[in-house]
């Protein structure tokens, strides 16, 4: 949770500039359109640096904005007033249905179908009659309380800023909360976030409302300052340059948004005045060295200026620990007891001519711990992703409960009290470890990204956090709770996982080669954990290599060879099984 | 509409539907290799073609002297990079690529200036110098943010478009030039009148898309390119130098665009700045293409050549936003028809 004070002194100061004396009016018109122009690139911070979603389309929400208030006002007669929330919902509503189109693409085909249709609404501003064709529309009346009207830059300086500081607020307020945990998850791809209920496509289709909706709330603002607009401003030049100026700022930071603003207003501004004083001659020399200046700063801070200011500052100190006397209410169990919790029959997974389990049945019953073992390739992390819904089996059925659960995407299984983790590790390296634990407990929380900007989740936050935390002293890494995941050993990420897997609430666990890593005194600690769970009521499967740690441990064992299950039974008849043996040394020994 | 006017309008469409393609295959041959999105690929277009025209027509064009300049900071870099282990045979090696050759071409350049020489000159020393470009290009810009994320290359390639647009309103300013066709004379078959130059912009689509295939299926380079593609870590541990994998991309793509601008300078008329247009179509071939198929790729940018040319017969006002439009179609099929399994992201 990051301190309030540094955003009110900035406040403060920003709200001071206009009163300084002497202030040059044209350094408020500057700092204006810094505003407006952050304002987009904290959408664009959210969207791309935190999300993952590259988009070079914002310039035209900021389109959306401009042009619903500009036609609302002149043709209608309306007040800015009524008119704002108008171009946020219109920026909103484009995002939603261009969202829908857009936001399922993977990797590169996002970023150039913003662009396709960032450049596809350009020229439709440019063409359409009602907008005014290319001279857009004039005489847009300014805004006004009662009698004041804001005609000029430095009234609607206030306007502005007030707009940039509160956005500033609200989306951190959102990223710091149980909606903003899977917006940030998102960027690591969607497996890990998904099986612990998070829709992804929903989280994706959020920011990037949020995004649109900031880009309308800056085109807004623009068109009562400029009281014109035209299609200029919101072509594909412009979205990509919300893109680099997002980047310059450092696009995983909200103030890298503000700041990014700031750098290449002003240096453009610097180099467009002083430039033709050093080198006259003709036109776009400043065009030149801007692009040259923007390459040469992403060799030297690739990560964004703001990240790297920041390492200059003293760390900050550790975060609070949540008060663990919070309790959270229990998953809400299924109706219907029965003691097999997992049934997995004649379950078969092809891809393409391979068969990656062939037919395998077995069963999980409660109060067990269940070993899947089995050389490399034999099909046990294929299995897991089958019965957590990953991957969709080709035949054959899984049942948790006595439910048929073959189609359920994992979202749904998780529900049903089944979490796992990963073979390979699937955390939030820039995270703090109490943060990724808490996303297992994404389902039992309620609040919503409205309720999380408002800091009205504060009470169910709390319960979030405290039960993450509980998770976390319960695998014994409560030393390592604010640390950052991706500063954890490999094995100790892997007793992150199980902490956030068991956030879940679950019955049933599984573990996919939770040891690996581990060493010998953890690994102890580890079983003992697992024996405990166990004689709590909690079921376990999992997969693991270490013989020693899966002997000592399973109630029973299933074996897997290619595909196919060669043997099932207690470890004591595992260990002597002519078929095992075979499998894992070749002949019989 | 007669079928005369439709047989004209197709045969427009895949003369600019085979430079698309070009420039498709451009781009995604660069992307595949270095992950960069090649948005300067237009300038490379406007570069050749503005290059092409200016000698043609007896002026000196100022991307010959952009080479060296450009070949002397390629060879800093060189430089600085190797500051703790210089050798001889390095340092004769870098001036000799960085700084000899650029001279050499600008001294030739110069030698030619002013006297008209045959446009096969002129088409040799303008793709000599885009070719030189493209490749230190990559030496500057791209070569030290390799190991960056996609985004961070996007931006980077942003700026490089602004710096390339913004030198060549300096070299060959804000006036549009046409240069001399490649080959001259035409035949009519039917109704329809076949330029000399639509037949070698057919020509060298085709011998292209064929000796890229070739290249990529039979040679080794072609086989490490496409090893580099698809596993860059891989292809290093497999002894593949990927810093020559991303050069022999840019040569390449250098090359296709300098070539499909000199194609069609003589065909319409091209400014400083046409080539952002040009080279984003290529893009929305490519794209449809799934930046991976060359094969689609080609396909889809006759589609995007045939839709252009119909909708500016049409909806002239609308060409643009039809063509930019075509793809939102496209992604929703592709959304729909995506699987559902992770990409691994690091």
């Amino acid at each position: 949770m990051q301190s309030r004070l540094p955003i009110l002194i900035f406040a403060a100061l920003m709200a001071a500039i206009p009163f300084v004396p002497g202030m040059p009016p044209f350094w408020i018109v500057l700092l204006d359109n810094i505003g407006l122009t952050a304002l987009v690139a904290m959408g664009l911070v959210l969207l791309t640096g935190v999300g993952g979603l590259t988009s070079f389309g914002q310039a035209a929400f900021v389109g959306f904005g401009a042009y619903t208030t500009a036609l609302l006002t002149t043709a209608y007669g309306l007040s800015p007033w009524l008119t704002l929330p108008l171009s946020l919902v219109v920026s909103g509503l484009l995002a939603v249905l261009l969202g829908l189109v857009t936001v399922r693409l993977s990797g590169h085909y996002l970023p150039l179908g913003t662009l396709a249709w960032g450049l596809g609404l350009f020229y439709l501003f440019s063409k359409l009659e009602f907008l005014g064709r290319n001279d857009g529309i004039s005489a847009i009346p300014p805004l006004s309380i009662g009698t004041f009207r804001m005609l000029s830059p430095g009234s609607i300086y206030f306007a502005i800023w007030v707009a940039v500081i509160l956005s500033a607020l609200l989306t951190m307020n959102l990223l710091d909360s149980r909606t903003g945990r899977a917006i940030r998850a998102l960027r690591r791809g969607h497996v890990a976030a998904e099986a612990f209920g998070v829709h992804t496509p929903r989280a994706k289709l959020l920011v990037f409302i949020h995004a649109a909706v900031l880009a309308g709330l800056s085109g807004w603002l623009y068109a009562h300052l400029q009281r014109a607009v035209n299609p200029t401003p919101f072509g594909a030049q412009a979205g990509i340059e919300y893109l680099f100026i997002a980047v310059v700022g450092g696009a995983g930071y909200v103030w890298g948004g503000v700041l990014g603003a700031a750098i290449v207003v002003i240096l453009k501004e610097v180099l467009q005045s002083y430039l033709p004083l050093i080198l006259p001659g003709s036109g776009q020399v400043e065009t030149i060295v801007f692009g040259i200046l923007l390459v040469a700063l992403l060799q030297l801070a690739p990560g964004g200026v703001w990240p790297w200011l920041m390492s200059f500052l003293p760390e900050r100190t550790a975060g609070r620990k949540p008060d663990t006397s919070l309790k959270l209410e229990a998953r809400p169990r299924p109706p219907g007891q029965s003691n097999v919790l997992l049934q997995v029959e004649k379950a078969r997974k092809q891809f393409g001519g391979v068969v990656a389990v062939n037919n395998v049945s077995f069963e999980v019953q409660a109060g067990e711990i269940v070993a899947l073992i089995g050389p490399n390739g034999a099909g046990k992390s294929t299995t897991f992703n089958l019965i957590t819904g990953v991957l969709s089996a080709s035949s054959g059925s899984i049942s948790v409960l006595g439910r048929k659960v073959d189609r359920a995407p994992p979202q749904e299984i998780v529900k049903l009290g089944i979490s796992r983790t990963f073979q390979h590790v699937k955390l939030v390296p820039d995270m703090t470890v109490l943060e990724n634990v808490a996303i297992g407990a994404h389902l039992r929380g309620h609040s919503g990204p409205l309720a999380s900007m408002l800091r009205l989740d504060r009470a169910d936050e709390a319960k979030l956090l405290a039960e993450a935390a509980r998770q976390i002293e319960r695998v014994g890494l409560a030393d390592q709770m604010h640390q950052l995941a991706g500063s954890l050993s490999l094995g100790q990420q892997r007793i992150v996982e199980i902490a956030r897997a068991l956030c879940v609430d679950p019955m049933l666990l599984l573990l996919d080669e939770p040891a690996a890593g581990l060493r010998h005194m953890e690994k102890q600690q580890l079983a003992k954990l697992l024996r405990d769970l166990r004689d709590g009521g909690m079921s376990v499967l999992l997969v693991e290599h270490d013989m020693g740690f899966v002997m000592n441990l399973a109630d029973r064992i299933v074996v897997l060879d290619f595909g196919t299950k060669i043997a099932e039974g207690t470890p004591a008849t595992i260990k002597t099984n002519p078929e095992v043996i075979k499998a894992y040394l070749g002949v019989a020994a | 509409m007669n079928t005369t006017i439709m047989l004209f309008l197709l045969q427009d469409g895949i003369t600019n539907g085979a430079i698309y393609a070009l420039l498709g295959l451009a781009l995604v041959l660069v992307f595949a290799v270095t992950r960069v999105i090649l948005i300067p690929q237009g300038e490379f277009v406007t570069y050749g073609a503005l290059t092409y025209a200016s000698l043609a027509s007896g002026q000196m064009p100022g991307t010959a002297k952009l080479a060296l300049a450009m070949g002397t900071v390629a060879f800093a870099f060189d430089l600085f990079v190797a500051r703790k282990a210089l050798h001889g045979r390095l340092i004769v090696r870098s001036v000799l690529a960085n700084i000899v050759l650029p001279a050499i071409v600008l001294a030739v350049t110069l030698y030619f200036a002013g006297q008209k020489p045959p446009v096969a000159v002129c088409i040799a020393l303008s793709l000599l110098i885009v070719a030189m470009i493209g490749l230190f290009l990559y030496r500057i810009a791209f070569q030290p943010l390799a190991h960056t994320s996609v985004l961070v290359l996007l931006i980077a390639s942003v700026g490089v478009h602004l710096a390339l647009q913004g030198l060549g309103l300096l070299f060959f300013g804000a006036e549009g030039q046409r240069g001399p066709a490649v080959l001259s004379g035409a035949f009519t078959a039917g109704s329809l009148r076949f330029t000399g130059q639509s037949i070698t912009v057919y020509g060298i689509t085709i011998a292209f898309i064929v000796g890229l295939w070739l290249f990529f299926g039979l040679t080794l380079y072609g086989k490490a390119l496409r090893a580099t593609a698809v596993n860059r870590l891989g292809a290093r541990l497999a002894g593949i130098r990927t810093t020559l994998s991303g050069q022999i991309a840019f040569l390449l793509a250098s090359v296709i665009g300098a070539l499909s601008g000199i194609m069609i300078v003589p065909i319409t008329t091209l400014y400083y700045d046409s080539g952002f247009l040009i080279g984003l179509k290529g893009f929305v071939a490519a794209i449809i293409g799934g930046l991976v198929s060359y094969p689609l790729t080609a396909v889809a940018a006759l589609f995007v050549g045939i839709v252009e040319a119909f909708s500016s017969f049409y909806a002239s006002n609308y060409k643009e936003v039809i063509v930019f439009m075509l793809l939102i179609p496209v992604l929703l099929l592709r959304s729909l028809a995506a699987p559902a399994v992770e990409e691994e992201k690091d």
